[in-house]
């Protein structure tokens, strides 16, 4: 038991007590490696539920004995960040809540999670608004897509001090307006643009109405993005008519359809961000992962099987706690075997749009290197 | 190569975007209407200057050494492409820099940070003989660079490149007209080869200079790039290669405190020993430092770094500095 509950346990155990102790203490505790989770409430039962890889998903909260209070102590090591939710049983009813004790939550498209950052974990700064940053623009735009019919969505940021007399390198990113509700994307691309990190450039956000359908190395999808986007920006927008300035990056799914248009379209994107891709492989046999999980698996059996090199720089990021990072190693050597230039990170973190805000800044930098070294203004 | 004129008084100041000081230090050193600005290092926004014209509330005109260096790229390609090779060799001259630095620098941290208890006289040979060899490295370079400068510049037959001879007669025409020169900041090195290409400085004799962030470090002995918390790399500082040398001896550091770890003891002291006998100056915002014949005679809020890794913050007083 964490060494304050257990003082709190031989002070007394009314719930008044309890209530008072709870609110002078930040929750979880977190001590070294070790992180004490805590509940009170009027339930018969509590589990801690986390997308840890690796560990169990649910663990069993202890209830001190004559309280309504729970608690669980489990090793989260130094520098992870952890997202979760309490699962509260009562009268046979099961319910999933935030943690009302944690003030740090993380959304995501389905809502929100608490998140218990580790010993060590530091929040990047570059992923705050800055005062001093100046702002770059946001416009929506429809495109007319041949491939797909219809009407898209597409959201492109502009930096600060755009000119059309300038050419811009251009990112494509997937999901794009995820990345910004989720990721802070356009906070951070103001603030790494402000502090010279990455080259002003003009970011064009997509957001596909059917993406496990679309990402999973459908063909159009490649053609939607490297025929009719890049043309429509380039049309529009002032760029570096050169595919070593262009860019095409995205999380999970995201991460395979980039690989799987960088592939079926050489030559239009040097330059690949690649975070927790999805890519799912068979050695031998069937994978469990569900049926939007086949041509996935087909795809990257194939490159497994013949392996091209799908542009000059590739930054792949995983967190250590998905399962998704014994795909991410396997692929890496891969990758670099092509040929292209791979820098390849790991993080204590899980699957989420925190940890993916989190690899941002090495990642973006490091594809687009940006002019800190020659400007002083 | 031309000889430089010193100028009278030079006016070196920290970054003017958020506080700008530039109009107080005219004001004291009583300036006339007329003065010439230089925003190159601005790129494609050169001249979008508003902010400044309106904050010194003087008669400005801008020399335009980006926008004229284009136009005379786009008129004499054989031009273009003799400044464009010499830039290759540079850039390759610079990466291969990079590589030796890289090796000379850990090694001279590690000695800084591992002291380990070895006799003091000891350790302190070894450690300065870490450093000179960084030292050697730096003016190794210096020696490259200012080759292919050379090589450039005899190839180069005037003659053969009448608008570029256009160009900078406007300058000269332009800048009798003025009473000072104020350069701002942006890219050190287009500004500092834009400024050469157009012979900006060769015919400004003693009248008064200005300059910020950029702007200075083009004004000084050595260009030293710097930043010690890059995103990519150990942050090892550089020398770009020599500027114009009209302010001896001091290596000016804009935006210090958000680029170095000033915080950081050996770091200050790598930085203020392998440059020694230069001083290490940090020009943060709203500092300024004004250099009579070569003597700073006044100095407000910058501070230097010092080879036993403190930083002090520099006394209005020439002895200071």
């Amino acid at each position: 038991m964490n060494q304050l509950l257990r003082e709190l346990a031989e002070q007394g155990r009314n719930e008044a007590a309890i209530d008072a102790f709870l609110e002078q203490h930040e929750l979880p505790f977190v001590d070294g490696s070790k992180v004490t989770f805590v509940f009170h409430g009027f339930v018969d039962e509590v589990y801690l539920q986390h997308w840890i890889f690796g560990l169990p998903s649910s663990q069993q909260f202890e209830r001190m004995p004559g309280t309504n209070l729970f608690h669980l102590t489990i090793d989260i090591p130094e520098r992870s960040r952890v997202e979760y939710k309490l699962e509260i049983r009562k009268n046979g009813q099961r319910r999933l809540i935030a943690d009302p004790h944690n003030p740090h939550f993380a959304r995501d498209p389905y809502g929100a999670n608490s998140v218990v950052q580790g010993a060590g974990y530091e929040f990047p700064d570059w992923a705050l608004e800055d005062s001093e940053a100046r702002r770059g623009e946001t416009q929506d735009h429809k495109i007319e897509s041949r491939v797909f019919g219809g009407s898209r969505d597409l959201r492109v940021y502009l930096p600060a001090r755009y000119r059309p007399t300038r050419r811009y390198p251009l990112l494509v990113m997937h999901d794009g307006q995820d990345y910004e509700r989720f990721a802070s994307l356009v906070t951070i691309l103001d603030n790494l643009t402000h502090r010279l990190e990455i080259p002003q450039m003009v970011v064009v956000m997509t957001q596909s109405p059917n993406r496990l359908h679309e990402y999973a190395d459908d063909p159009r999808h490649a053609d939607f993005i490297a025929d009719e986007v890049v043309s429509w920006a380039d049309e529009r927008f002032s760029l570096v008519d050169s595919p070593a300035a262009r860019g095409l990056g995205g999380a999970s799914f995201g991460a395979v359809a980039s690989l799987s248009t960088a592939l079926r379209k050489p030559g239009v994107f040097e330059n690949l961000f690649l975070q927790s891709g999805s890519f799912a492989f068979t050695d031998i046999g069937d994978h469990d992962r569900g049926p939007l999980f086949d041509p996935v698996v087909q795809f990257v059996n194939r490159y497994r099987d013949d392996p091209k090199r799908p542009a000059q720089r590739i930054f792949v990021s995983c967190g250590t706690y998905e399962s998704l990072i014994y795909y991410n190693r396997s692929m890496v050597p891969i990758l670099r075997d092509t040929g292209a230039e791979l820098r390849y990170v790991e993080a204590r973190d899980g699957h989420n749009w925190e940890n993916w805000r989190d690899r941002m800044r090495e990642g973006l930098s490091w594809l687009f290197p940006g002019p800190l070294w020659l400007v002083y203004e | 190569m031309t000889t430089l004129h010193i100028p009278d008084h030079v006016h070196l100041l920290g970054p003017q975007r958020l506080h700008p000081t530039l109009r107080p230090a005219l004001d004291r050193a009583q300036i006339g209407d007329r003065i010439a600005t230089i925003t190159g290092g601005w790129e494609e926004r050169e001249g979008e200057d508003e902010e400044l014209r309106s904050h010194v509330a003087r008669d400005v005109v801008d020399l335009r050494i980006w926008g004229r260096l284009e136009g005379v790229f786009a008129a004499d390609s054989e031009l273009r492409a003799a400044m464009q090779e010499r830039y290759d060799r540079i850039r390759v001259l610079r990466r291969l820099y990079q590589r030796q630095l890289a090796h000379a620098l850990a090694s001279a941290r590690e000695l800084l940070t591992t002291h380990d208890g070895w006799c003091e006289d000891l350790y302190e040979l070894a450690t300065e003989a870490s450093i000179d060899a960084v030292r050697i490295i730096d003016r190794k370079h210096r020696e490259h660079v200012a080759d292919i400068h050379t090589a450039f510049r005899e190839r180069l037959d005037p003659s053969r490149h009448p608008e570029l001879e256009r160009q900078r007669d406007e300058i000269r025409a332009t800048l009798e007209t003025c009473s000072a020169l104020c350069i701002a900041g942006g890219h050190v090195a287009i500004l500092l080869n834009r400024m050469r290409a157009l012979g900006v400085l060769d015919h400004w004799g003693a009248r008064p200079i200005f300059a910020w962030s950029a702007g200075a470090m083009v004004l000084c002995d050595d260009i030293v790039l710097f930043h010690d918390r890059p995103p990519q790399g150990a942050g090892d500082a550089e020398l770009l290669e020599p500027g114009f040398g009209l302010v001896k001896d001091i290596v000016v550091l804009p935006h210090a405190k958000r680029r170095l770890r000033l915080d950081d003891p050996m770091r200050v002291a790598l930085f203020a020993r392998r440059f020694a006998p230069a001083r290490a100056i940090a020009l943060d915002d709203g500092a300024c430092l004004e250099a009579r014949q070569n003597v700073l005679t006044h100095v407000d809020g910058s501070s230097r770094l010092e080879e036993d890794g403190s930083v002090v913050l520099l006394q209005t007083s020439g002895s200071a500095a």
